[in-house]
Formats: C-alpha cells, structure tokens, sequence
C-alpha cells in the first residue's frame, strides 16, 4: 500500500494547495457596460449615507446618466472590498465612500485616486473637514459628506431614580468637563449600583483620544503613540473609572453591549448624529432617553465619511460631478434629513431645515440645533495619520482587557506598547 | 481476514478490463486470431498508446485547471513572501527570509498557532466521532428515514454567516442564552468573549454545527454499500451491535473515515468565518485569544496591509496543514486494520 499513500500524499499535498490559495486569489472585479449611450455610474457606500432617493432624484435630473448604489453593512467590509481592489488596480466603483478614521490611509496612496480639487467647492466644508479630505502635497482627494459632532445622550428616567436632574438644559453642567462627568458618574453609581454610567470604555476613550491634537502620531507621521502623556492619562483616566465602577466592561458593537440598552445597562454615553439612530434601533421599547447640548472638554467629532473617485474609474469627469452634487448643502440636508447623517459643509449648519429638526425619541429634543451647536464647539481635530486606524484598535482592546479583567492597567499598557511596536 | 475494501484503489484500473476505445472498434482486427507477433504494426502500437495514456489525457482537465488556479497562486505566493510587499503598494524589494523570521518573532502567530490548534481538536475530534455515530444510528431501519437523513444536513446550508449570528445571541457573556440557562441551575457565567478555552469551545460548537451533519451523510453513503450478510453472519456469531459497529462497520468504510478525517482536517486548520465574526472587531479577541492562523494572515494582509507577511503565513499554513494531514493519515490508517495494511 506504500505506492497508493504515497499517491495520497501527493494528492493531499495538492488539496490544501488548492484550499489555500483559493482564499488569496479571491477577488473580482465586475464592469459596468454603458447601454443605448447611457453612462453607468456606480457609488459604494456604507452603513446609511441617506443617498437612495438623491440618486434618483439625480437620474432624472440626468437622463443619460444612470447611478447604482452599492451597499455593504459596515465601513470594516467596505474597507476590505476597498483595498483588495486597489491592489488588483480594478472593479472599484466611479465613487468610493470612506470613513473618516480610514482617510488617513488613504490619502497615502494619493495617486490611486482622482484629485477633486474645484475652485466651485472651495470653502464648502468646515476647514477641518476639508484638510481631512486633503492629502499632504495639496491634492483635494475626498469630499466631505458627514460628520460627527458630540453630545451626550442619557437615561432621564434612570437620572430621575438616582436624584440628578432631568431637564436637558439642568443637565448640561453635570457634562461641562470630564471630571464633573465622571464625578457624577460615581455619586449615580451609588444610588444605581446595577447600571453603569457610560456604555463602554471604548467610546468613552475614543471620545477623549478625538480631543487631543496629535494623539498617536505627529504631523510627521512619526509614531509616538506610546510617549505621549496626553495618551497614558486618557487610558490611566479610563481605566481608573472603570475600577471605580463607571464603565459596563462590555466591547461596544458587541451582542452584550446591543443588548445591554434593554437592560438599563448604563445611564450615558457619548453621543455623534449617526448614533442617534443606532439607539433608538438598540433601545426600541425603552423611554427616557434624552441629548444634552454638552460634552465633556468643549466639543468632539466622531466619524463622518467622504467620497472619492478612484483614478481606476472610466467617467471621472462624471463621477466628480455627482459627487460634487451629492456633497452639496442643500442634498446633505436631505441625507441628513432621511438617515440622520450631520452636514459638515458650512452652509448646511445654519440651514433651517437642519436647525429644526427634533427627535421624538430623545424626548422630542432639537437635536438639529443641539448638534449644530456641538458642531461648532468643535475646536480640534485629531491628526490622524495612516497608522492611526490600526494604533487606535490596539489601545482599544488594550483597555478592553482591563475591562474583562484579562490584565491590570500596567500590564494591558505593556502590551500596547508592544503592539504598537508590532503595527511599526 | 484482511481488511481491504471492496472497491480497487482509484487509478489502478487493470487494463485488461478497458481494451475498446472508438478507435480500436472500427478496426478490422486481422490478427485477432494469431499471438500477437514481436513486432507490432503501427496501429497496434499506436492502440497500445491509446490504453496507456488515454487515462492521463482525460484526468489532465483538472490538472491544468489545477496549475492555474491552484499552482500558480501556491508559487506567487512564495514569491511574494520573499519580498516587501504592501497590499495597495505592490511590490517592494526582495527581502530573502525576513518575512518569515519577522512571523517567528510574532508573539501573535504562536498565539494563533496555539489556538488554531486547539480550535482544530475541539472541532474535528468531536465532529468525526459524533458524525460516526450518527450516521450510525442513521444506517438502521428508521421510520422516515429519507426526512432524518436530509434533517441532518440543513446546518450545512445555512451560511456560516447566519450561523454566527444565531450563536452570537447563544455566547453572549452577559446576556447570552447559555448564560442566562446555566443561571437558572446555579452555574456562573461563563466568559465566551475573554477565556480563551470558553472561546474556543464556542467557535467549535458553531464549526461542529455546521459539518457533523455532512460528515455524517458521507459516512453514512459509505455505510450503505456495507453488504448485510456480513451483519448476519456477526449477528449468528453473537456479536452486539456495538461490536458489529466496530469489527465490521468501521472496517468496511476505513477510506472514507479517512477522507472524512483528512478534510475536517485542512477545514479545521483553516477555521476563519466562525472566528471573524465572533466579535466585531474581528482580530480574534482583546487579547487575541481566539485569533486562528487564517485570520492572523488576513489581519497583517488587510489590517496591516503587509501582504510580504500575510504570504509567509499562507505559506507556512500550508506546510503545517500538509504536515498535519499526513500524521492524520498514518494515524488514522490504523483504524480498525491493527496497523497491518
């Protein structure tokens, strides 16, 4: 029998051969034929930018020009698809949308995409938003679509039970600053010992990270994530609080944490527009919530996306164009007004139509003039530079192993240092 | 008695048994009734081609198919491994073995080796003795047989991506329905999301779900060409069902155990969808704890975008699965043979 397994061998060999290499040289591309002198553009985006009646709205504003929208659930699967084309050098879409935290990485590979640059859209958007869509020698890359300033939401009806004021404008001192945040956090805790105070380490200390200027690298792109002590006191602050009890340890996104806004998990938490929606979706049933126009340390912005033509598209005149459209004020108003999705383009801030806007789930709270108003309390931007995405993941699960008990704070800093070794 | 199958080794067919190709039949056969003399004409040589390598000409679809698709991605990886090389980037400059020495310093890939490893014998053990027993249990007279069988295989339908989701809810640390059940008896919540054993048992269960059922329907094909009289002649001697189970079922369809354990196998070596999605961030946990090697290749090829190292992986991968399956293969070659064959 030595011949046949010596056959078995080979032919095993030749299986997990096939097996592998399936995985790395799976990627396609599909094209976009134009009929009867139609040009087909195609836009990807993800999550919820609000563009599904814009685009028609397009279409008919354009005859000869027809638009598909592809859709994944989450920036993480859009980013995959994104780069695994980019690396074929085909099958990208005429637009591409990018989250906020990703443009970093990639205005790197600048020269993959088309430069936007229009003296028409110049000034359009908040002057932090147009520097983040811009990449180092001036090219004008990604035109901004959202953003995503901060306020605080929180549990009213769990305020109530816990003696703190109700009223959103009563509630707005108890944010002012971090420490009366966390100050309050521990008198709540006392009287509510099964609800935490804020949902989850990660947002809290994404919210804090948002607010320093150079956080994890310098304009230089040098990595000083780990000898900046505007870092360690975010992470010795965050960890502390989540001894003294503040924190649910749960990682947020997690079934845990989705779960946990029916069970009156914790009372507070750092609040962007898109996350409006994604309570009111998590907490369906439960009332009391609320949006206070506070945020600890002034004003934060998390997220917001953009779009970009990569260079790989065969209408980049075309495409540029309906991009230019679909940033514009007047349809971000629309974007916002059908998915909630915060204009970041100037004019849009003092639109009507934006400022009046309330939620009736918050309580029927202005949250248009609230975020507005948070907006523009916005004073800094982080740099980001194109290993923060990845440097941000660690310190993350850093302290999320605090969290879950995995390690003591010094060890889970440790360990982040060597990671952050490890990303280079 | 030996323990051979039934069936003839695949490739080995006796050539006397395939004498009529197209060609041969329209031949007038002059000199069928003579010897066949030393020197033979053409045309017989030319047959004698024909039932030689006709065989190879035919199985050779899959072969070219295979270099393509299979071989020349094997080797450019083994390109690519050698060189700098950034997932938008491209290529960088050549590198020899840094890329392979920068995996080895990796404390990460020991970690995922670890638990790609463990993940594996959770998996597979239990899958191959539990799809044996079922396909067992399968391969007697049942009422409704056909709807039993067929039951047995709708995990296998539902997308892994589905199946995360299901157990997502089943896993939870805090609100899970496991948890929550073990509750009600008293047990403390287990942590699935933060200990790594906790971890790995609940990837296992999802990749267990999902292929006992098709094991169980390749054993249990393999069962049926079991001829019955062997039963019948065990049940005179007084042999159980288990010890029929065991001296006569295992025996008779050792090859497709065989085949069944290699695949489980190079599956379960390369355990990616389940442990992606077992959280959001999908790196493998805070800690990396239930980080596999497939997913700590993705992680320095679409995370870090360093496809030079994600390619020493792959290529390492393969050189560990190929080892692997060949241990399972001698060891699993004693099945029910007392090592003899």
């Amino acid at each position: 029998m030595s011949g046949a397994s010596r056959r078995k061998g080979i032919a095993l060999a030749a299986t997990g051969a096939v097996v592998l290499s399936l995985g790395l040289a799976a990627c396609g591309g599909d094209d976009e034929g134009s009929e009867d002198g139609k040009i087909t553009l195609t836009v990807a985006t993800f999550n919820e930018f609000g563009y599904e009646d814009l685009l028609e709205e397009y279409m008919d504003l354009n005859p000869d020009i027809k638009v598909v929208q592809k859709k994944l659930g989450t920036w993480e699967e859009h980013r995959d698809n994104l780069y695994t084309k980019l690396a074929a050098g085909s099958g990208l879409s005429d637009i591409e949308a990018i989250e906020g935290d990703g443009m970093p990485a990639i205005l790197e590979e600048a020269d993959a995409f088309t430069d936007l640059s229009d003296s028409e859209v110049d000034g359009r958007w908040l002057d932090w938003k147009q520097a983040a869509g811009t990449s180092a020698d001036g090219k004008l890359i990604g035109y901004g679509t959202d953003i995503g300033p901060e306020g605080i939401c929180y549990r009213a009806d769990l305020f109530e039970k816990a003696g703190l004021p109700t009223d959103r404008a009563e509630v707005a001192p108890l944010f002012a600053d971090w420490d009366t945040y966390f100050a309050t956090g521990q008198e709540f805790i006392k009287k509510l010992p099964d609800t935490a105070w804020y949902d989850s380490s990660k947002g809290t200390s994404q919210a804090m990270i948002n607010q320093l200027e150079f956080p994890f690298e310098t304009a230089d792109n040098e990595v000083v994530a780990t000898t900046n002590p505007e870092v360690k006191e975010v992470f010795d602050t965050v960890t502390s609080m989540q001894a003294a009890g503040l924190a649910t340890n749960l990682d947020q996104w997690s079934n845990d944490w989705v779960a946990a806004f029916q069970n009156d998990g914790f009372a507070t938490m750092a609040c962007p527009g898109w996350m409006l929606g994604i309570i009111e979706g998590n907490a369906a049933g439960v009332t009391g919530w609320d949006i206070a126009d506070a945020f600890p340390g002034g004003g934060g912005n998390w997220g917001g996306s953009f779009l970009t033509v990569p260079a790989q598209s065969e209408h980049p005149d075309e495409a540029k164009a309906l991009a230019n459209w679909l940033t514009a004020p007047e349809q971000q108003i629309k974007a916002f007004e059908a998915k909630n999705t915060f204009p970041s383009q100037v004019e849009a801030l003092s639109d009507p139509a934006l400022l009046e806007a309330t939620n009736a789930f918050f309580n029927d709270a202005p949250t248009g003039e609230i975020l507005s108003n948070r907006a523009q309390a916005v004073t800094v931007q982080p740099y980001k530079g194109p290993k923060y995405a990845d440097i941000i993941a660690a310190f993350q699960a850093a302290i999320l192993r605090v969290d879950e008990g995995q390690e003591t704070p010094d060890e889970a800093w440790d360990s982040f240092t060597a990671d952050v070794e490890r990303i280079g | 008695m030996s323990s051979h199958p039934p069936t003839a080794p695949a490739g080995e067919v006796p050539s006397s048994t395939s004498p009529a190709g197209p060609a041969r039949s329209e031949e007038p056969l002059p000199q069928a009734t003579t010897p066949v003399p030393p020197g033979l004409t053409w045309r017989q040589r030319l047959s004698r081609i024909d039932v030689r390598f006709s065989p190879y000409l035919y199985i050779s679809p899959f072969f070219l198919l295979f270099l393509v698709i299979g071989m020349f991605p094997l080797i450019y990886t083994g390109y690519v491994s050698v060189h700098e090389w950034s997932l938008i980037g491209g290529k960088g400059e050549f590198v020899g073995l840094d890329n392979y020495r920068a995996v080895f310093e990796d404390r990460y890939f020991w970690r995922a080796l670890r638990n790609t490893v463990s993940i594996f014998l959770l998996s597979s053990v239990p899958q191959v003795i539990l799809a044996l027993i079922i396909a067992g249990l399968l391969d007697t007279q049942l009422r409704a047989r056909t709807f039993w069988r067929m039951s047995i295989l709708v995990p296998f339908v539902v997308a892994p991506a589905a199946v995360t989701l299901i157990f997502g809810n089943l896993f939870g640390d805090r609100y899970g329905l496991i948890n929550s059940a073990i509750g009600v008896i008293g047990i403390d919540p287990v942590a699935w999301h933060v200990d790594t054993l906790a971890s790995h048992i609940a990837i296992a269960s999802m990749v267990n779900w999902r292929w006992t059922g098709y094991n169980a329907l390749i054993l249990l094909a393999a069962m049926q060409a079991v001829p019955r009289d062997l039963y019948e002649s065990a049940a005179l001697d007084g042999a159980g069902k288990v010890r029929q189970f065991r001296s006569i079922t295992i025996p008779m369809i050792r090859p497709t155990v065989i085949f069944v354990i290699i695949t489980s196998t190079i599956g379960g070596l390369q355990i990616f969808t389940e442990a992606r999605l077992f959280d959001n961030v999908g790196l493998g946990g805070s800690d990396r704890q239930w980080q596999t090697v497939t997913l700590y290749l993705w992680e320095l090829g679409w995370r870090l975008r360093n496809l030079g190292m994600a390619s020493a992986v792959a290529w390492l991968l393969f050189l560990f699965i190929v080892m692997f399956a060949l241990v399972n293969l001698l060891l699993s070659r004693r099945i029910g043979g007392g090592g003899k064959s």
